[in-house]
């Protein structure tokens, strides 16, 4: 129980004295993490959209690598990438490895998956409750399928708030394409894992501490564009 | 909507042996009927006899074999559904989305969607969100949606079973308003009452054809089918509402 | 959510400005064209012992030029060179590092200096190890119940600790040593297994030294010469990979070899004791 206590007490110590270096760090996730889910909503929401609608031979086998997509663990991402920017690799020249580009790029793969998954199953599930009445007053099936996007924002941006979860949050890619250099590709989870490596247990945990207040207080910053919005039930049948 | 003499014109559509199917069942079976303008049709019939897949057929939404006709290929059709879905935006947001995929000038926006709130008695009713209103007022909502295209023809389906009763009044009236000024209309129903009040012609359909396609006087006065007077009986006899 | 969304072309051009604003802010990461620097290999027990905050802020002071440290183990140090993704390797296992020179990898492979292992173990010493012989130490202990942890990862330290089984007779030491437990992992994971488990581990005195997680560990074995663990450093070869920037890379391995260099790697103290020993061959 020591260990928790003490763990919470240095977390508290961490913020309140605000390190330079602990302040880079948490900015380089935010920045890396955010830019990434960002480029991935892109994408996703688009793609998600379109199989929503897509009849080609092979769109439910699409869905389904889509899905199965969502257990890419992110060490195998990060391996895919580093062999693809690696000097010896096809991409070598870009010159971006251990850079913090690398690790936007991982991570972006890493996510794209989950917005696209959960975009295209939202999309899906409103078009079989108002698709054929857009369709009626004109919409084509793509036009559907993004009006739903607006039609069922807030959902989407739970999913955004996922995917940037589960980027903030992993280590393997970002560990393999940046290589946890001190100052500029170390960010929280490597840290973590870095202190955990080096024995030193309550500083690790501090951090994950630190860590989830920190995307608290993004999702606190989140949830206030919502209150123009009230309750999102009220008054719905 | 500006009155027009029937009869002289070409019927706004035209089906001619129109047959559909969904996989193997068959739920129209060489259908022909004539919409002509100024009409409002009540198809009736038991629950599965192709109502509502004829309803659909004749706004375009289904495949089929046989000739679908317009009489004009830029007819301004607009459907309202049993259940109206409608947007997690405003009232006046919803009817902005229709006039804009109904490719309507932007500049018409304002003054139609405001003369269509006040068409269905919710002037006011604008800046709501359109999912806090209730079932009836979503589905005036939706027939505002409809009239702010100014549809040449309007499909109904339905559009009053899932609502209670003074909610089905009101529609109702908006309903004979709307015919009153000359609107091309066709309606899918389960309620013979309401075929009575409302429309003008009646087709009744069993197991995907049409038996009986006659103006409502005739439909209801008519005896001599020993299945239809069952239907009528049978169905009258819970269904007639006042 | 006003009619600006009806607007067709509006959807369209937010889920672009979605993808604009993620390359603004990828823009705004730490540029990386501009300075000099180099990346360096080298292993994780290398980093944690902090000589690199000690030494690269001294090398950029003489040369300007930024040393990024990615930390591995030995093996996957010398793999990351056969990539030609590392400019220069700074590790700690002779053999494997003069045949990435032979395979025509490496420029030259040069001595920098050297540290030490300990053998850690519990206080009480069940199986008796204590002394300054490190082959008997071993035999003693595969004659014994007690449990080794041993990093297993291919790294410097797992190959000396090899090298060491070997020379007491037992090759390998899986399967015939009772308590031998390989862990896949780092010095610190292992030295945490170690302190968990009341058990016996090879460590780089350096590591140990940070390590704060004791229990009821100790120093049992120290002081052997076999226990000396020599560092050489080796500019990565440009033939393969043209991008290897290797008159960058030379620079700094020419410093650590210089007097200051030596210097300043004899300077590193953790609780005023030196961990590090210079020992480049005079030019």
């Amino acid at each position: 129980m020591s260990a928790f206590a003490e763990s919470g007490r240095t977390a508290v110590d961490l913020i309140v004295h605000a390190d330079p270096v602990l302040l880079h760090t948490v900015g380089l996730s935010l920045s890396v993490s955010g830019t990434a889910t960002l480029l991935a909503a892109g994408l996703g929401l688009a793609l998600g959209a379109w199989l929503a609608v897509a009849r080609f031979p092979g769109h439910r086998l699409a869905a389904l690598v889509l899905n199965t997509l969502l257990a890419l663990p992110s060490v195998v991402v990060g391996l895919v990438v580093y062999l693809l920017l690696s000097r010896s690799g096809p991409l070598g020249s870009w010159g971006i490895l251990f850079t913090p580009t690398a690790m936007v790029v991982a991570q972006t793969i890493l996510v794209l998956p989950v917005v696209a998954a959960l975009t295209r199953q939202l999309v899906g599930d409103s078009l079989r409750d108002g698709g054929d009445q857009l369709r009626s007053m004109g919409a084509g099936p793509l036009s559907c399928a993004l009006l739903m996007l607006v039609h069922d924002r807030w959902a989407v941006l739970t999913v955004l708030i996922a995917a940037f979860g589960r980027a903030i949050a992993e280590v393997g890619a970002v560990m393999v394409v940046g290589g946890n250099i001190d100052g500029i590709t170390r960010v929280m989870t490597t840290s973590i894992a870095l202190e955990t490596s080096k024995g030193d247990l309550p500083l690790a945990m501090a951090l994950g501490i630190v860590l989830l207040a920190v995307v608290g207080v993004v999702n606190i910053g989140i949830g206030m564009t919502q209150r123009g919005h009230g309750s999102a039930l009220a008054g719905v049948r | 909507m500006n009155c027009q003499p029937t009869g002289a014109s070409p019927p706004l559509v035209r089906l001619r042996e129109l047959s559909v199917h969904f996989g193997a069942v068959q739920a129209l079976r060489n259908v022909s009927l004539d919409v002509r303008r100024g009409d409002f049709i009540a198809l009736v019939g038991a629950n599965g006899s192709g109502k509502t897949t004829l309803l659909r057929a004749l706004h375009g939404m289904l495949r089929h074999q046989g000739s679908r006709e317009l009489a004009d290929a830029s007819l301004v059709q607009a459907m309202v559904f049993q259940r109206p879905f409608v947007m997690r935006l405003s009232v006046v947001n919803n009817l902005r989305l229709a006039l804009w995929l109904a490719r309507v000038p932007r500049a018409e926006w304002a003054g139609r969607a405001a003369l269509a709130l006040r068409r269905v008695g919710m002037a006011e009713l604008g800046e709501r969100p359109a999912r806090a209103l209730s079932g009836g007022q979503q589905q005036r909502l939706a027939l505002a949606r409809a009239w702010a295209i100014q549809p040449q023809i309007l499909f109904l389906d339905e559009p009053t079973a899932s609502l209670d009763p003074s909610a089905k009044k009101d529609v109702e009236a908006l309903l004979a308003g709307f015919a009153a000024d000359g609107m091309t209309m066709v309606m899918s129903t389960h309620n013979l009452g309401q075929a009575k009040r409302l429309a003008r012609r009646v087709v009744y359909l069993d197991q995907g054809e049409i038996q009986r396609d006659l103006p409502t006087e005739a439909f209801f006065g008519e005896r001599g089918s020993a299945r239809i007077d069952q239907f009528l009986k049978g169905e009258m006899a819970w269904q007639l509402e006042s | 959510m006003a009619a600006g969304i009806m607007n067709r072309g509006a959807v369209l051009r937010a889920a672009l400005a979605l993808m604009v604003a993620g390359f603004a802010l990828a823009a705004g990461l730490p540029a990386q064209a501009q300075d000099k620097f180099i990346v360096m290999a080298s292993t994780t027990s290398t980093e944690q012992s902090g000589l690199f905050a000690h030494l690269l802020p001294a090398f950029k002071k003489a040369t300007g030029i930024d040393v990024r440290v990615v930390a591995l183990g030995t093996g996957q140090a010398l793999d990351m060179g056969r990539r030609g993704d590392a400019d220069v390797l700074f590790v700690h296992d002779q053999a494997a590092e003069e045949k990435f020179v032979a395979d025509g990898f490496g420029l030259k492979r040069s001595p920098v200096m050297y540290n030490d292992f300990v053998v850690v173990g519990p206080k009480t010493d069940p199986a008796g190890l204590k002394g300054n012989d490190v082959v008997e130490a071993l035999k003693k202990l595969a004659s014994s119940k007690e449990t080794f942890v041993s990093r297993g990862d291919k790294s410097g330290t797992h190959a000396a600790e090899l090298r060491y089984w070997n020379a007491a007779g037992i090759d390998p030491p899986t399967g015939k040593v009772a308590g031998y437990k390989e862990c896949g992992c780092g010095m610190g994971p292992a030295l945490n297994m170690a302190a968990s488990m009341n058990a016996y581990v090879l460590a780089d005195r350096g590591t140990w030294l940070s390590f704060k997680n004791r229990a009821e560990l100790a120093i049992l074995v120290e002081g052997d010469k076999r226990l000396f663990n020599q560092y050489g450093v080796i500019v990565v070869s440009p033939a393969k990979y043209p991008h290897v920037k290797d008159h960058l890379a030379q620079a700094f391995a020419d410093w650590v070899l210089s007097a200051d260099g030596q210097a300043t790697i004899a300077s590193y103290r953790i609780g005023g004791e030196q961990l590090f020993f210079p020992n480049a061959e005079k030019r």
